[in-house]
């Protein structure tokens, strides 16, 4: 009864393309407009957070981290609040992950402290005793992308229309002034936190250490 | 099937993309390896310091067996399978016989550049499409020049209709195509900035759960296009080939065919539920998973009941084992896939080991197991020389089935336990486990499963040098064989 199609590759093609592009139409357009609003309050990542957003792909915390708290009593009570779509709207790439190694990090800002990340992120069992996560030692020696992290900034200003403040402007005289005002004293505040004296010294010398961006980003996640 | 003895086939890129399935095969498994011991034994981690975690070497190894192993082994059985189905040698078309040379070399860079790119941790961090940019208008432009070697062969093709293993390589073509290009939209950042920052850094057109949808509608049917669909093409062809059996029903087929082409992308939600997508959207795909069951099984039973009265050759040729359990493994996979899409079970399950063991009952059993076969019974053909030998290819059989088994039912047992102690509450409602007691109560899961996974890949090593001896010491054959691939 198909045979007919089957000698006319051309209709054949275009045959399968209809079928397997029709989910797609249905299930995904509709729910584009509505499901990227941001909830009332929610503010872009600063250029340093999203420099640590970018530490936290580059070492892939994805694999074992998942940021996505389920409508479940168990999850509640272990990690806070369930997750809400609005939260996740300047999340360009999401990073809900797909596997719990480890813990869920979504609210992570709400219960660990920029000392305890430092840390952790430098050996993991010097503050839980069996865990099995790898130490990340060369977070505290590479220094963070934060060039690539305010182009960022200002791609989502420009083509998606993410509030940021006039201070983001494409070019590098902007970047600098804007690195030296704000992330700077950003960066210094967490590393203070840290209570690590040779991070503080990098950043008091104008550099920032991946560990530094990362914790702005994990402190940011609430 | 007739046989094609006025036609001389031109093998030259099959043969080529056979070498290559084997060197990912065993880069992309080693990886595997190594990183499934970390799990078990964290000092691993330390080899190669910034780039030896498991974080970053967890994608190298997902990438290098889809991108590597298994794309290559897809288009060595292409483009051997396809000029003899469709009755036209690439010898006779030497404008698409060098575009498809030519897109072999595009493939060497940029798998190197994947890889390179994947150690620096340079990445879009999208799972299964991780790849940067500029890697993706590579990968565009790769994958085009193959729909035009494949579409100009159609064209000039002498068997006027298309065999069913070609109705599965076209829709590999296009489902990967449409896949892959949506999901990868996103904006370089150098364009904006004013020449600030890296160059190749790009941010994704879609935000939070829209960006989710988007990419589990190709996460899930980047299983569907490329561990599914191209691997029935081959079983299609290479069992009754082997077999010397014709295809059970022609009724079934088309069935299956165009069930699975509709239904397999709606399942994509399930690997979102209880998550922000719309509720809606969950049910659908926890139904269409459950309904996928149909077209699966119909192209397995389809090739199951091809043995009818020859289940003899079950114990005689090992490549019709190695075919046999991959059928029995895709059942085995596509019952538990839309099991843990059912919303009650995927709360347990979701999140836990139990989702990479039934991956890897998947890609393991079936996909690999397909691919040796075919490559297998492609070597007596392509090089014209007798299997090395056959009893190599027992014990790589029965070693990796072991392998599997140990993989899969370990990864079962810690997913179910991992799911359960997360939600574990003491009489008064307390949560019973802090995390870390749910991963220190796997180390003998995660022991068992880096076993598992180093049998299989004995067995890959096994497979590789029985492949190379048959390549170049193999016993000459006056003529092709015409079914049983001879072994010695």
């Amino acid at each position: 009864m198909f045979h007919w199609l089957e000698k006319n590759p051309f209709l054949f093609a275009v045959g399968v393309f209809v079928v397997i592009a029709f989910a797609g139409l249905i299930e995904i357009l509709p729910n584009f407009a509505e499901a990227s609003r941001p909830v009332k309050g929610l503010k872009p990542y600063t250029v340093l957070e999203l420099a640590g957003k970018e530490v936290y792909k580059k070492d892939n915390c994805i694999a074992c981290h998942s940021q996505l708290i389920r409508p479940f009593k168990a999850e509640t009570d272990r990690y806070g609040r369930y997750s809400l779509s609005g939260e996740y709207a300047y999340d360009r790439p999401f990073l809900w992950g797909s596997k719990r190694t480890g813990p869920d990090l979504h609210r992570v800002g709400n219960y660990r402290t920029p000392e305890w990340h430092a840390n952790h992120m430098w050996d993991p069992k010097s503050v839980v005793p069996a865990s099995i996560m790898p130490a990340y030692k060369h977070q505290f020696t590479n220094i963070a992308d934060i060039a690539t992290a305010y182009a960022e900034a200002v791609t989502v200003k420009k083509v998606f229309h993410t509030p940021y403040g006039d201070d983001i402007q494409p070019g590098k005289a902007a970047y600098e002034k804007y690195y030296k005002e704000k992330v700077l004293p950003e960066a210094l505040k967490i590393a203070k936190a840290m209570k690590n004296k040779d991070v503080l010294d990098m950043v008091k010398q104008g550099k920032v250490p991946e560990i530094v961006a990362l914790i702005a980003y994990l402190e940011r996640l609430k | 099937m007739q046989s094609s003895a006025a036609l001389e086939y031109d093998y030259s890129v099959a043969k080529l993309y056979m070498w290559t399935t084997v060197i990912f095969g065993i880069v992309g498994m080693t990886i595997g390896v190594l990183i499934a011991s970390q799990l078990a034994w964290p000092e691993l981690n330390y080899l190669f310091g910034e780039y030896g975690t498991f974080s970053r070497l967890r994608p190298l190894h997902t990438n290098v067996v889809i991108y590597g192993f298994t794309v290559s082994g897809i288009m060595a059985t292409f483009y051997y399978a396809a000029q003899r189905v469709l009755k036209v040698s690439l010898a006779e078309l030497p404008f698409f016989n060098f575009l498809a040379k030519l897109d072999f070399v595009a493939y060497l860079f940029a798998a190197a550049a994947m890889v390179v790119s994947e150690l620096m941790g340079i990445t879009a961090s999208k799972e299964y499409a991780q790849m940067e940019w500029p890697l993706d208008v590579a990968i565009v432009v790769y994958w085009v020049i193959w729909g035009i070697v494949m579409f100009g062969m159609i064209g000039a093709r002498r068997e006027k209709a298309l065999y069913i293993s070609m109705w599965y390589y076209i829709a590999t073509f296009l489902g990967v195509a449409m896949l892959y290009v949506f999901n990868n939209m996103e904006v370089p950042t150098i364009f904006f900035s004013g020449g600030v920052g890296a160059w190749y850094h790009s941010v994704s057109m879609y935000a939070g759960t829209n960006d989710a949808l988007v990419q589990w509608w190709w996460g899930h049917n980047a299983v569907a296009f490329v561990f599914t669909v191209p691997i029935i093409a081959m079983i299609y062809y290479f069992l009754p080939k082997e077999s010397g059996q014709a295809v059970y029903s022609y009724k079934l087929s088309l069935l299956s065919f165009w069930g699975l082409m509709f239904v397999y992308l709606w399942a994509g939600g399930h690997h979102l539920l209880w998550s922000t997508v719309p509720d809606w959207m969950q049910t659908m795909g926890s139904v269409f998973s459950v309904v996928l069951i149909l077209p699966s099984w119909g192209s397995a039973i389809n090739m199951l009941l091809t043995m009818k009265g020859e289940w003899n050759q079950l114990t005689e040729n090992p490549l019709i084992k190695f075919m046999i359990l991959a059928s029995t493994f895709y059942m085995l996979s596509t019952l538990e896939g839309p099991i843990q899409s059912v919303k009650s079970v995927n709360a347990i399950a979701h999140f836990t080991d139990w989702i990479p063991g039934h991956v890897h009952d998947g890609v393991l059993g079936w996909v690999a197991f397909m691919i040796f076969a075919a490559i297998m019974h492609m070597s007596t053909r392509v090089f014209k020389r007798e299997i090395y030998s056959k009893s190599l290819l027992e014990a790589q059989f029965w070693i990796q089935t072991i392998g599997v088994v140990l993989y899969f039912t370990s990864m079962w047992i810690a997913g179910i336990t991992q799911g359960m102690m997360w939600r574990a509450v003491d009489e008064y409602g307390n949560l019973m486990y802090s995390f870390i007691d749910t991963v220190s109560v796997l180390h003998p899961y995660y022991a068992i499963r880096a076993i598992g996974g180093l049998l299989y890949l004995i067995g890959m090593f096994m497979f590789a040098y029985n492949f190379i001896m048959t390549a170049t010491a193999g016993r000459k054959l006056e003529q092709e064989p015409q079914f049983r691939s001879p072994m010695a």
